[in-house]
């Protein structure tokens, strides 16, 4: 065990590094997020006020978008030099390898919804700092398992020819029920009366789903990088 | 073999065409100041469901048959997954399509943003990706769509307990074990008519892209020579 989790630390290190030193990803993703936020304020702001719901919707489909961008750019970076590959020639378990990957974009997309998340605080009066734990939870446990899935088909997508399209295809049908638990979830603390208790109840889903998204992954990741 | 899906195919359009004068004699519905219109239209319960039921079964079907295909690497189990990927799609269909028309008259709208509308739909749509992975996504597709469909099968349970765990508008899986008796009889019986006619157009899906993967064969062997 110890070994497998030195291996996910050794990948998620490698990713982080080669982002810190580039910051490509980071940068575009954050960008693009940005421009989402944006172009939904023109859609969904009503004479001056954002309609009911509206900021926590925002917020999350931003974070979706955002999240098949960095992706896909992710592994399109493995895809160069063949280094995918040579990560699984390694003679080291690929479910670890799968882990550290997944830490790297959890990582990547938490740095987006710091940025994110204010954002739309500021621009639709959302108040985020009310039940700051509950939100961040709902981030973190919303982010696991939407990249659960999406790290695990960006991956099987790299050897094949039309990944760009293939992946939100793929993806965003399997995530649904992470963003509509985390979409209800935000919205039920965004509310005028906030309420902790239904934003616990979508937490306890996203958790259960995550759980599945994961342990579905691990198990499948094997058999899907075999060539 | 031929013999026996002949007689199938007879015993299935024999019970479809019987099912509608069973159903219409079956008793109506316990609801006090039913309009002729809710009465009517509460017998597209004994198409709904059972079609619900085998999409369930289907995609069940669908997904261990995948875990098989990637597990085991049988070509066999993928040909059946790819058969039965597309039943989960067509019985969708007809769930997605007679569910609205019993909601008009029984709640006043075609479609309701509800727990169980919604994921079933989210289900129906898992299974059209899947589709779309297999014919688009080039070389790879069959181990692609393999895992999309693993993915699909645990939305299943996901659907079928959400009506109980969220208070929604739809009825509870609680309707079927409490139906009277006089309805018992027509709705297993239309139950048993779809397991038949899903049973066929698998078996002979599954049996086209078997005869479709030996022509390639020999086209290949016939290339070679």
């Amino acid at each position: 065990m110890p070994m497998f989790l030195k291996v996910a630390w050794l990948v998620m290190r490698k990713d982080l590094t080669v982002e810190v030193r580039s910051r490509e990803v980071l940068y575009t993703t954050v960008f693009f997020a940005v421009a989402c936020v944006l172009v939904f304020a023109f859609a969904l702001v009503k004479e001056g006020r954002p309609l009911d719901d509206a900021a926590a919707g925002i917020m999350w489909i931003s974070v979706a978008f955002a999240g098949t961008l960095a992706l896909g750019r992710t592994f399109e970076r493995e895809r160069h030099s063949e280094t995918l590959r040579a990560l699984m020639l390694a003679p080291t378990s690929r479910p670890a390898i799968y882990v550290g990957k997944l830490l790297g974009i959890v990582l990547l997309l938490l740095v987006v919804e710091a940025v994110l998340v204010p954002l739309v605080g500021l621009l639709f009066h959302a108040p985020i700092a009310s039940q700051p734990l509950t939100l961040a939870s709902l981030l973190v446990f919303g982010t696991i398992g939407f990249s659960a899935v999406g790290t695990l088909f960006a991956a099987m997508l790299v050897r094949a020819r039309s990944r760009d399209v293939m992946l939100p295809v793929l993806l965003y049908p399997i995530t649904i029920p992470v963003i509509i638990a985390g979409v209800r979830g935000t919205a039920a603390l965004f509310d005028p009366e906030p309420s902790v208790d239904l934003a616990q109840m979508w937490m306890a889903l996203l958790v259960f789903f995550d759980i599945v998204f994961v342990t579905l992954s691990l198990w499948t990741f094997e058999p899907l990088m075999t060539e | 073999m031929k013999r026996l899906y002949l007689l199938g195919v007879a015993a299935a359009i024999v019970m479809f065409a019987v099912a509608p004068f069973w159903i219409m004699g079956a008793p109506d519905i316990d609801v006090p100041n039913a309009t002729p219109d809710v009465l009517l239209s509460y017998k597209i319960f004994f198409y709904h469901v059972p079609s619900a039921m085998v999409m369930f079964v289907s995609a069940f079907v669908c997904g261990i048959a995948s875990a098989m295909h990637l597990f085991r690497k049988k070509p066999g189990a993928d040909r059946l997954a790819a058969a039965a990927g597309e039943l989960v799609v067509v019985f969708g269909l007809i769930v997605l399509v007679t569910g609205p028309l019993w909601a008009r008259k029984a709640w006043g709208v075609w479609w309701q943003w509800d727990a169980r509308l919604t994921s079933t739909l989210l289900m129906w749509m898992i299974f059209l990706a899947y589709l779309l992975v297999r014919r688009f996504g080039g070389p790879g597709a069959d181990r692609l769509s393999a895992a999309m469909a693993v993915f699909g099968m645990a939305n299943v349970p996901f659907v079928y307990v959400s009506v109980n765990i969220w208070r929604t508008i739809h009825p509870t899986t609680q309707v079927v074990p409490s139906l009277s008796p006089g309805m018992r009889g027509p709705f297993w019986f239309c139950v048993l008519a779809f397991v038949l006619l899903f049973s066929l157009l698998l078996a002979m899906r599954a049996r086209l892209e078997r005869l479709r993967a030996d022509v390639e064969h020999l086209y290949l062997l016939a290339d070679e020579e």
